[in-house]
């Protein structure tokens, strides 16, 4: 399967260390809450679309309807949170997580069964 | 010079200019890695633009368009939920997938698993998800083409999907994974081209004012205000509280059902890094996000501009608005050349649309087939690397023509309803199994086994049983009635029940294996041990 393999303990030692956990945790804490949120915003307006179309059909200014403007909120707010993840993992995710994975491969050359890579 | 002579010398002109590149690509493609992953080196922005031309399929670039000309509001619902999905790829899938997988999604589900088993339920459900998408687009193909190139004969739609089904079975077989991305990419940039230019001269001839558009489409529409608002196809007023319910069950396979499709999963193993990956659906949300922007244009603008009694005698599903609008606009603002060019334009992107999408499925399921059956499932992985390039080549071929003659014996049928199905089966089956793997520690072989084939079987069920494949006028089989299933989209039930088998699958099981899920976890955020790209 893998290119590099690693005593299985090394991950589970690393699994368990202070700095991984707190890359779970930043990573986690960020995606899992984000997810329900983007997803609730999204069923709040596909069920105002079945449900609430008088709400939905009313005009804003000439022909422009809440369902319209609806509705391109949630480009927006698509557009708004992918933008937001790229820059919440590149200052808090990728450093890290950098830094263990070259912690694990520098420390892993003793023990490595094969370090060729992937066959070109 | 005539439209159908002219979209077809540009339709043979992208032929000629993919097959070149798809030829240049086999020369690069040796090992596997380059076969099923373009040789990990492609970059973000080519993955991205890839991604766009992989999801962008007739069914939203024609039929989104087509479904706000004639039901107005209601094919934007479709285009949002498309546009959503890509967050739940973003966020949750794409980089780990990337990080602990190889060539499938199976890979990644099989990592911490007993493999057969897994591989198993992985690879049925990878080939029926993209048989059913495939199918759908190959059916829609001879129907467009005839209609573009004016083939209204029985024979000369055969041979049309013939045509479609060759070139994609070359771009596979030949080009594998590189020929296939670059197919998809030169796709993208002509589709973004074509409808940026219609979506500015439909938007200059109402002096960039939407308002005013929306107003002449309502108008037209004979529909008033309520072309404008939510209920013209899906959950309209008079299919009552099942009707809105059903609109919520699609509303959830749409967003839920991407980020499991096996051919957009692939792509996340084309580039090198997970930050790639990362780069990639970023590219991909803002093209795609553009993209639908552009339809909600062409849509209403078909509406204005066309009109719905002039698109439904053309095609009664409204497939044919965007090319239809092309014309008027060009005919408005250039007079009759300006017209016929920009209709042949349109068509030629809309042929490359096509195929550069049967060319992603095919390559998602065959490789699925080689990689996971043949390879670990019939061989238990003693198989040589040529070998299992070889019968995924066959594969391609096989399924290839399988694609061709359904195809063309569907003809007839109406399988607009293929699409929501595949994408219900991702949400229910794929979906749960994926988010497990790389989240829940106690997950094991019977809760992945129950979580793919609970999911995959209900939502196949509960449409065999709806009103889509029987008992209405519409359906697959109209004159059949055993449809006891009141909703069209099974995403509702399916999708809830998926996650429960897989639950349920997990704790009736006394497996677990707390050091691999470690491993996975590890190797999933930090990119440890993640396949590299080839050095060519």
């Amino acid at each position: 399967m893998t290119t590099q393999q690693h005593d299985p303990s090394v991950y589970e030692q690393i699994g368990g260390s202070e700095r991984f956990q707190e890359l779970k945790r930043r990573y986690r804490s960020w995606a899992f809450p984000m997810t329900v949120a983007f997803l609730a915003w999204y069923l709040l307006y596909v069920i105002l679309s079945g449900f609430a179309r008088d709400f939905m059909g009313a005009k804003l200014f000439g022909n422009i309807n809440v369902a319209l403007i609806f509705g391109l909120l949630q480009f927006a707010s698509t557009f708004l949170i992918a933008w937001a993840y790229a820059r919440h993992s590149a200052a808090k995710l990728d450093p890290l997580a950098d830094e263990l994975r070259h912690e694990i491969e520098g420390a892993a050359t003793d023990t490595a069964k094969d370090t060729a890579g992937d066959k070109a | 010079m005539s439209e159908t002579t002219l979209s077809t010398v540009l339709f043979l002109l992208f032929v000629a200019g993919t097959l070149a590149i798809t030829f240049w690509a086999s020369r690069h493609t040796k090992t596997a890695a380059d076969y099923y992953a373009g040789g990990r080196s492609f970059s973000g922005v080519q993955n991205g633009l890839a991604i766009g031309g992989d999801y962008m399929s007739a069914a939203s670039f024609l039929g989104i368009a087509g479904i706000i000309a004639l039901s107005g509001y209601d094919g934007f619902l479709y285009s949002i939920g498309f546009l959503v999905a890509w967050l739940v790829a973003l966020l949750l899938v794409a980089e780990l997938m990337r990080n602990s997988g190889k060539f499938t999604m199976a890979d990644v589900l099989a990592f911490r698993m007993s493999p057969r088993p897994v591989r198993t339920a992985a690879g049925v459900s990878t080939i029926t998800v993209s048989i059913f998408y495939l199918l759908a687009q190959m059916v829609g193909a001879g129907a467009l083409v005839g209609l573009l190139l004016g083939v209204t004969s029985e024979a000369g739609k055969a041979l049309t999907i013939v045509g479609v089904g060759a070139l994609m079975i070359v771009y596979v077989v030949v080009g594998g994974m590189k020929g296939t991305t670059w197919v998809q990419i030169v796709k993208a940039i002509l589709l973004m081209g074509g409808a940026t230019l219609v979506t500015l001269l439909v938007l200059g001839h109402y002096g960039f004012n939407l308002s005013s558009l929306l107003g002449e489409a309502a108008t037209q529409s004979g529909k008033g205000d309520a072309f404008l608002n939510a209920g013209g196809k899906y959950g309209t007023e008079a299919q009552g509280l099942a009707g809105k319910i059903d609109l919520i069950s699609l509303g959830l396979a749409l967003v839920l059902g991407t980020a499991g499709l096996p051919h957009i999963l692939i792509r996340f193993y084309t580039v090198p890094t997970a930050k790639d990956a990362r780069k990639s659906v970023l590219w991909g949300i803002g093209i795609i996000g553009s993209f639908y922007l552009l339809t909600l244009v062409l849509g209403f603008g078909a509406a204005a501009l066309v009109g719905s009694k002039v698109i439904s005698e053309q095609n009664a599903a409204g497939n044919t608005a965007a090319p239809q609008l092309a014309k008027a606009v060009g005919n408005l603002i250039f007079g009759e050349v300006g017209g016929t060019i920009l209709l042949a334009v349109i068509a030629a992107v809309a042929f490359a649309t096509i195929l550069a999408v049967v060319a992603g499925l095919t390559l998602a399921s065959s490789s699925s087939f080689a990689h996971d059956l043949y390879a670990h499932v019939f061989k238990r992985g003693k198989v040589s690397e040529q070998q299992e390039i070889l019968v995924a080549r066959i594969a391609a071929f096989a399924i290839g023509a399988v694609a061709i003659v359904l195809g063309i014996f569907a003809q007839k049928l109406n399988v607009a309803f293929l699409v929501a199905l595949a994408f219900a089966v991702a949400a229910s089956g794929n979906l749960p199994a994926i988010l497990y793997s790389l989240f829940w520690k106690r997950f094991n072989t019977a809760g992945a086994v129950s979580a793919i084939y609970g999911g995959l079987v209900s939502a196949v069920g509960l449409v065999i049983f709806s009103p889509v494949v029987s008992g209405s006028a519409t359906a697959l089989f109209p004159d059949a009635d055993f449809a006891w299933f009141p909703l069209q989209n099974p995403g509702i039930i399916s999708i809830p029940l998926g996650f429960f088998c897989g639950w349920l699958g997990t704790i009736l099981s006394k497996e677990h294996n707390e050091s691999k899920y470690a491993e996975i976890e590890v190797r999933s955020l930090t990119g440890v041990g993640a396949e590299k790209a080839a050095q060519h």
